[in-house]
């Protein structure tokens, strides 16, 4: 196996693209490093992205954040303005593991992981956040949803790799939570996990909404129905109780030792109202 | 010299003061050397095949392939290990447990074993082997498994214990029964009565450390062990065995220890590392990973478990029964018989009977974990007893006081009792603060007693003393929770001397007499008691030099304070010799210095526990957390009090993992599918809140310093005291173990419904 530390994008890119079948680009390595310890585990070529220039770096641009693939999760909340303005994806980030771990650990290896269970990414998700692919073909900008297709699966092709996570600017008056669902208190993976992003108009009530759901079905998905839900209430019961009906009902998760369908369903959408009410508050909604 | 170890009260100078462990540094800096630390030149690496079938005939191995391959130095099957056993159906088990013969009985049997030059050769070697299987019908839940539909695991069993004995095989492996008085006579006395069915998941003892060794038979017959274990004594002997070696000629080195709990009381990858090693003639390495400790060591027992208590208005019970089915695995053990022995150890009962059932399922084979069986037992007896308590209107501490047994009670399983901590334990719970607590919104106490027979056992200890006055202390008792820095202190009290002048080690089996494992809770007591005889008979030696030095007579010196002293005026004002002294002239005075001893440890005194749990309970999700959690034990005499409070603590860590969390999870295939810790859900730091802990001292009347074995009762009540916590804070009764969420908002939901 060999292992490579490139200094350029090209560089890297021109690697992966000539390399065997068989090859992994590192970032924090928290999921790599694992599986590399699996006895069916086999690799031709590591390539270790944390030399490229500007992967480490989080930038403010006029249209949001440009976040570097090889940023990390505790590297996220010492960056006062995004926690600022993404409090939700802050927190999510840094639900991963365990401070060693956020230490580590980046938000686009979570995502091009491919877990259902990834938790940055209902987050990444519900603020409609993209990510910028560079690859032998060139460059190119996609939603996170269109990255993982199946547990382990990504899209992205031979070659590719994603430089930065592109989080828009937060509109005004809106405010985003994550919240997952673990038995223990950390180093666990999460059994539901809900994100959100919700948008007020002058008035407190709900302009524009975005409900993500994690680990209740192969993929990450953005629900509908929730928003709907929501737009237009000022988050009263009833449209709690729609929130949570339509969380549940679009979960569609399987039983295995992580949880039953049925709870799943339920606590997505326990979690969905408790989630709902912190985004409000963090809107400014009252 | 006969020893007299019978308690003496008086007031102690080292025991009971907290010293700093002589290991720890080594610990805290990563230098202490633990089982895959050991290498030697010319090594190999060992790999396991193991079967992905939770039960399948071994039609064929066909390990030409795999020994063709580029750096294979050895392959082994079951032909490479062959029976010696010689009808010893124990040993069998161990030897097939190894190494399967004509079954693979559950995933992860070991069926063949590599070594190579190295981890990567292994690895390819393991896929090149050929095993071809029939897989046969499978059964893994207790329940299931005695059903007249299971498949029957192994037709040469036929139940044990029972009259008369069955016709047809089965897989209740044995049935014993314990107990005294008419219980349906008891039954018909009572006013209310609970009866009830309890299930517990199988754990594991969830060590950090997985199973490690480095084995090299040498040509000559000789052969050498270096291996993470409870009891290298006990390793020598059943490998000597297992492979026809002459137990004298195997000389095993235990090293560090990072978490054993039982699991390592039991040879898994020994025998391979050694039938490799005399296969490939060179030394060989095998090293466990975590799935594969999952899916072949360890585990503890799955239950199914029936308790019926009744009891008059007034809190007097008058009758009590349980029925405990226990798994122990693919092979017959003793799980079920001693959980009956168990169950009802707490309370004074004129009416009781308990029947352990041996259920033989396609799982692991099941090894010790921390006071085995008892905490199973527990839990369906303590939840009953709770339940009994609330249903007749009186506080569950005091419900118990009330049926406390105490000395000269009978206990359930025959014996008579002595002096014992169940009933002190019981009132320092009573006006503990914990107990009187405000509780909040959601949330629920729970309390529980627990019992622990405790074990002694033999024990060989060797002090010697070095020129310059420090002493060297040898034991063969594997120190798995401070047990060198307790056995320093008794060391340093009986010569008199600092606690700093004393260094402990583990001896290998070659340089000290057979001991007993480190199971049992005998660690401290056994080899603390070895270790005040052999500081005696040094103190004896030492005693008689000085008369030398002096020139008198030995019977006009004695012993104090860490000086030999002339007795009376008759010698004159001659100033005491301390052990420096003595030991500096040892040269001219007769040779070196040292103490011996050899016993064993009997009256190793039963502990009991008393436990409180505080738990809040999100009725959401299912949710919960520990508040606040309270061990209360009797220790006899907590030599090291921080060790004993950190041997409470670990137990009440790990029983709260088990009750809430940790599980095996089989698939309708019969495999596991949560081998990793990612899954098997032991708790982390922050699940826990700080573990407060009472150690109460009721001395043994068996050992000088009135000593109880302390490492294993603190695993025994959290089962029941969590499950009584969680149903008191939702108003329901949890009989299922672990009492995960998905299980706690599935009883809530139930209950809504209804
Ligand atoms: C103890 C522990 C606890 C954990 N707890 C959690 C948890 O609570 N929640 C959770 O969601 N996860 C958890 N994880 C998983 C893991 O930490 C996260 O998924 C993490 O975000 C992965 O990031 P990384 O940078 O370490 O990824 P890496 O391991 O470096 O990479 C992961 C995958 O992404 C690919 N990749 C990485 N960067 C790129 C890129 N720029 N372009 C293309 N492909 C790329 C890699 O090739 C690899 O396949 C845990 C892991 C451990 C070891």
């Amino acid at each position: 196996m060999r292992y490579e530390r490139p200094e350029t994008i090209e560089a890297a890119i021109a690697l992966l693209a000539d390399a065997e079948a068989k090859s992994f680009v590192l970032a924090g390595g928290t999921d790599l490093l694992v599986r590399m310890q699996n006895d069916t585990f086999e690799a031709d070529l590591i390539v270790d992205i944390k030399s490229i220039e500007g992967m480490d770096a989080v930038t403010q641009t006029d249209d949001g954040f440009l976040i570097g693939a090889a940023v990390s999760a505790a590297a996220l909340s010492e960056n006062a303005a995004l926690v600022a303005e993404w409090p939700g994806v802050v927190e999510a980030a840094n639900l991963i593991g365990s401070t060693q771990i956020q230490g580590r650990c980046t938000m686009v290896g979570n995502l091009c992981n491919a877990s259902p269970a990834a938790d940055s990414v209902p987050a990444l998700v519900a603020a409609d956040a993209r990510v910028r692919i560079a690859g032998p073909d060139g460059s190119r900008e996609v939603a996170i949803l269109d990255i993982p297709t199946y547990p382990g699966k990504t899209s992205l092709t031979k070659g590719e790799i994603i430089v930065a996570i592109v989080l828009p600017k937060a509109a005004t008056r809106s405010g985003d939570a994550y919240l997952r669902f673990t038995p223990r208190t950390e180093m666990d993976i999460a059994v539901v996990g809900v994100g959100i992003n919700l948008t007020l108009d002058e008035g407190g009530v709900v302009a524009a909404a975005r409900i993500a759901l994690g680990a209740v079905g192969p993929t990450v998905s953005l629900v509908e129905e929730a928003a709907k839900a929501l737009i237009g209430s000022k988050l009263d019961q009833a449209a709690l109780d729609a929130l949570a009906s339509a969380c549940s009902a679009a979960s569609n998760p399987i039983d295995d030792k992580r949880g039953t369908i049925a709870f799943r369903k339920q606590v997505a959408g326990v979690l969905a109202r408790r989630v709902a009410q912190t985004a409000y508050t963090r809107a400014g909604g009252k | 010299m006969s020893f007299d170890a019978a308690y003496q009260s008086k007031v102690l100078k080292s025991v009971g003061t907290r010293p700093l462990r002589p290991d720890g540094v080594d610990k805290v800096t990563g230098r202490a050397r633990y089982g895959a630390d050991f290498n030697m030149p010319g090594q190999l690496v060992a790999r396991v095949l193991r079967s992905p079938h939770a039960h399948a005939k071994i039609k064929s191995i066909d390990t030409s392939r795999a020994a063709a391959a580029k750096g294979v130095k050895a392959i082994i099957t079951a032909a490479d290990l062959p029976d010696l056993t010689d009808g010893n159906r124990s040993l069998f088990a161990i030897l097939d447990n190894c190494m399967a013969r004509s079954k693979a009985m559950y995933d992860g049997h070991a069926v063949a074993a590599v070594a190579a030059i190295d981890e990567k050769a292994a690895k390819v070697a393991l896929q090149l082997i050929e095993v071809e299987y029939e897989v046969l019908p499978h059964v893994v839940d207790v329940d299931a498994a005695i059903l007249p539909d299971a498949p029957v695991l192994n037709d040469t069993i036929f139940t044990k214990g029972v009259e008369p004995i069955p016709k047809t095989p089965s897989n209740v492996a044995n049935q014993a029964e314990f107990g005294h008085g008419d219980v349906e006579a008891g039954f018909m006395q009572a006013e209310v009565i609970v009866e009830r069915s309890y299930k517990t998941e199988q754990t594991h003892q969830g060590y950090i450390e997985p199973h490690a060794c480095v084995a090299s038979c040498n040509t000559d017959g000789t052969a050498e062990l270096w291996v993470c274990t409870q009891g290298h004594f006990v390793y020598r002997q059943t490998c000597a065995d297992l492979l026809g070696l002459e137990v004298s000629k195997l000389r095993v080195t235990s090293s560090e220890i990072g978490g054993g709990f039982g699991g390592k009381t039991h040879v898994w990858a020994e025998p391979v590392a050694l039938a490799l090693s005399r296969k490939a003639g060179r030394p060989v390495k095998l090293v466990m990973s975590r799935e594969e400790v999952f899916r072949a060591s360890g585990p503890t027992s799955a239950t199914s478990i029936d308790v019926k208590i009744g009891t008059k208005k007034d809190g007097t019970i008058t009758a009590a029964q349980a029925t405990l089915r226990y798994t122990s695995g693919p092979y017959p053990d003793t799980w079920a018989e001693i959980g009956a022995m168990t169950s009802f150890a707490c309370y004074d009962l004129k009416n009781v009977k308990t029947v352990g059932i041996e259920v033989i399922v396609n799982r692991p084979k099941v090894a010790a974990y921390r006071a085995p069986s008892a905490p199973m037992a527990a839990f369906a007896v303590e939840s009953a007893i709770d339940e009994l308590a609330h249903k007749i209107g009186m506080d569950a501490v005091d419900f118990r006081i009330k049926n406390a047994a105490k000395e000269g009670t009978r206990a359930s399983y025959g014996p008579i009792y002595g002096p014992i901590g169940i009933g002190p334990t019981l009132e320092a719970a009573k006006t503990h603060p914990h107990m009187s607590a405000p509780l909040g919104k959601n949330q629920g106490r729970g309390m529980a007693c627990g019992f622990w027979f405790n074990f002694g056992g033999q024990t060989c200890t060797d002090l010697n003393v070095s020129a310059d006055g420090t002493v060297t202390l040898a034991v063969g008792t594997v120190d798995v929770g401070g047990s060198r820095a307790s056995l320093s202190l008794i060391a340093a009290e009986e010569l008199g001397i600092d606690y700093q002048d004393i260094k402990a080690v583990i001896a290998d089996t070659s340089t000290l007499g057979y001991n007993d494992m480190t199971d049992g809770s005998r660690g401290t007591f056994s080899s603390s008691m070895a270790t005040i005889s052999a500081a005696r008979n040094a103190i004896e030696v030492m005693r008689h030099r000085a008369a030398m030095m002096w020139d008198i007579p030995p019977e006009d010196v004695y012993w104090e304070d860490g000086h030999a002293v002339a007795a009376g005026t008759k010698h004159g004002n001659r100033a005491p010799l301390s052990v420096k002294e003595i030991a500096a002239a040892a040269g001219n005075t007769g040779g070196p210095i040292a103490g011996h001893s050899e016993l064993v440890a009997d009256g190793a005194g039963v502990s009991f526990a008393t436990h409180i749990c505080d738990i809040q309970v999100d009725p959401e999700t299912g949710s919960s957390r520990i508040l606040r959690y309270t061990v209360i034990q009797d220790a006899g005499k907590a030599v090291h009090p921080a060790y004993v409070e950190g041997q409470y603590q670990g137990g009440a860590a790990q029983g709260i993992g088990w009750a809430l969390n940790e599980e095996y999870i089989y698939g309708s295939d019969g495999r596991l599918q949560n081998p990793g810790f990612l899954d098997y859900r032991i708790p982390v730091c922050s699940d826990l809140p700080m573990i407060g802990t009472q150690i109460l001292e009721i001395p043994n009347p068996n050992h000088p310093y009135g000593v109880r074995g302390v490492g294993e009762t603190s695993i025994v009540p959290p089962l029941a005291a969590v499950a009584n916590a969680v149903s008191n804070a939702i108003g329901l009764r949890m009989t299922h173990i672990p009492i995960s969420p998905p299980r706690i908002l599935a009883a809530l939901n139930d209950a809504a419904r209804n």
